[in-house]
């Protein structure tokens, strides 16, 4: 399972009521169904992940983060998760509202635009990050609002959004001592839980 | 000759009647004392018989969904595309189950049948059927037939409005439900269109108040305009833009009041087979079975309190050219299982076909299609990668 991932389902407790936006083939919630008794959804717009979800037995319904999610009601899920699609969405911000609305916490993972690497890119390239980990190129890309780490602690501090856990791991190993010592330079990828 | 068919053709198969004495109580008060239901099986049904899947037909279908009846058969079944060795609902792992509803006209107990209480013709006499009386009949004949659960009951359209009366009316017969093109009730506008259909039929002066056939004829103009009309919402105005554009049947305008457009033939083509093949009372009463159709109605009109006692797993599938029954519609049973916490999936597939797009083999639908077919052959009990 990915980093982010493994991190996760820890926080996740038995037979919460998840919805996981954006849950491509739908891994966690696989995992998390059958080892936590979870019950939940994932929502996707992908067809070919929808398919697999299908196949897997994922409970996926097919709907675009960025029509809303006003189909949900307030507190009906005791976690709502995304990961890796904040940087994706037209208006993050708006997603983060409603995530926090719909469920009673919220655990959002995203890709540090001020990692150390792309900084280097950008620096001394002059051009837009592209690497294993950010494989995109600028015109072709499913990335549309990167941001870094303190970025997003604006957003949540601006919005009066709590932040009640913070963990940095970056692709291959868990939260190292370097992510904790200096994360928005050396993080890749953030996971916050996050509440009202 | 099984040969002549396609190797994924279930290939010949006959029809069977079966026969009920126990009376039904209808919905509308009455009931039928006894009825005969036509029914097709493909596949066998295995020693626990927990490997059946019923198939429920829409408005104008039969028991007849795949194979063929006779080696002349021009076309199969209607839903052929998805029923057979290999095909998404795969004989060789289920054992599929077809009927003519009640109040049809391909031989099961309907407006054509001779009422046993007057030994005449029903008529137009024949009482109302409801959905909900569909799946009581329904769940008599999987008695007789050894089914106590069904693995997945599937429907289109008005299909998928029994699918889901069965998983709310008998929670623990089935273990999955499959929702495709349909919608927890009809709107006003699918309610005014159905009344045009009726109105064609009960206006025409060869209905003669549902009693044509005592005087051996039929309201084939009534019929024929039913059809018509209903075949438009079945289309969406790009699959008819791309089928027919502004095609000329004689290359130029003729000046006169005959069809002059490709799309004017092919509808009075498809109105006048339909009329010659279906019967205008079972036309009437299918088109109302649907106009009532609102389970959430004894629920407070609440239908996440009517789905909170089904007991299955649901697929839902629309298509996004279907303006019959469209997308919003199944997304409302979508969200209304979501908030009662039933497992659920929703895929909206991307078609030009309109509403028919549930009949054809588009290859996203077929993949989704199939791929929860699997997970419900993996859940059929006693089978090894539970």
């Amino acid at each position: 399972m990915r980093a982010d991932l493994e991190i996760i389902q820890e926080w996740i407790k038995p037979g919460a009521r998840v919805l996981d936006l954006g849950c491509g083939r739908g891994e966690l919630l696989s995992f998390l169904t059958r080892h936590k008794g979870v019950q939940g959804y994932g929502l996707e717009i992908d067809p070919h992940d929808i398919t697999a979800c299908i196949e897997a037995g994922v409970n996926v319904l097919e709907q675009d983060l960025d029509k809303g999610l006003g189909n949900f009601k307030d507190n009906s899920f005791d976690v709502v998760v995304m990961t890796q699609a904040l940087q994706a969405v037209h208006r993050p911000d708006r997603v983060l509202e409603e995530m926090l609305r719909i469920g009673k916490e919220t655990i959002v993972t995203f890709p540090n635009f001020g990692h150390w690497r792309a900084r280097f890119y950008l620096a001394f390239r002059g051009k837009m990050p592209v690497s294993k980990f950010l494989p995109y190129t600028w015109y072709d890309t499913p990335n549309i609002h990167f941001c870094t780490f303190n970025d997003f602690e604006e957003l949540c501090w601006q919005k009066n959004i709590h932040i009640v856990e913070r963990t940095v791991v970056d692709s291959r190993h868990r939260n190292r001592w370097s992510n904790r010592l200096w994360p928005n330079m050396l993080g890749e990828i953030a996971i916050y839980r996050v509440t009202r | 000759m099984p040969h002549d068919f396609p190797a994924d053709s279930v290939g010949l198969v006959e029809p069977q009647t079966f026969h009920f004495n126990e009376p039904l109580l209808l919905t509308c008060g009455r009931s039928l004392s006894s009825y005969d239901l036509v029914v097709e099986t493909y596949g066998a049904l295995n020693s626990e018989g927990s490997n059946a899947v019923l198939i429920c037909h829409a408005l104008s279908g039969n028991h007849h969904v795949a194979g063929y009846h006779s080696p002349e058969d021009r076309k199969p079944g209607w839903w052929d595309s998805a029923v057979g060795p290999g095909k998404p609902i795969d004989t060789d792992r289920f054992f599929v189950v077809a009927l003519n509803n009640l109040g049809g006209c391909h031989g099961s107990t309907g407006p054509d049948s001779i009422n046993p209480e007057t030994g005449e013709r029903y008529g137009p006499d024949f009482p109302m059927v409801t959905v909900r009386d569909w799946v009581a009949s329904q769940a008599r004949l999987a008695d007789r037939l050894g089914i106590r659960q069904w693995a997945a009951v599937v429907g289109g359209s008005l299909g998928g409005m029994q699918a889901m009366q069965w998983a709310i009316d008998f929670p623990e017969r089935l273990r999955h439900c499959l929702v495709i093109a349909s919608a927890p009730k009809l709107s006003a506008q699918n309610i005014a269109f159905n009344e045009v259909a009726r109105h064609a039929i009960s206006k025409d002066p060869e209905f003669l108040g549902g009693r044509y056939q005592d005087h051996d004829t039929y309201p084939k103009q009534g019929l024929m305009l039913a059809r018509m009309v209903g075949h438009i919402t079945y289309l969406s105005d790009d699959a008819m833009g791309a089928r027919f554009g502004r095609e000329l049947r004689g290359g130029k305008l003729s000046f006169d009041y005959d069809a002059d457009f490709e799309v004017e033939s092919y509808l009075r083509y498809q109105g006048e087979t339909f009329s010659r093949s279906f019967d205008a009372n079972t036309y009437l009463l299918m088109t109302k079975a649907l106009d009532y159709y609102d389970p959430a109605a004894e629920y407070g009109d609440d239908l996440v309190s009517a789905l909170e006692r089904t007991r299955c797993q649901f697929l839902v599938v629309s298509f996004t050219t279907d303006w019959r029954f469209s997308p919003e519609r199944s997304r409302e049973i979508v969200d209304a299982l979501a908030a009662a916490g039933k497992p659920v999936s929703y895929a909206e597939v991307d078609a030009p076909q309109g509403h028919d797009a549930f009949l054809m083999p588009i290859p996203r639908y077929m993949d989704i299609f199939r791929g929860y077919m699997q997970r419900v052959a993996r859940d059929i009990p006693g089978t090894e990668d539970n």
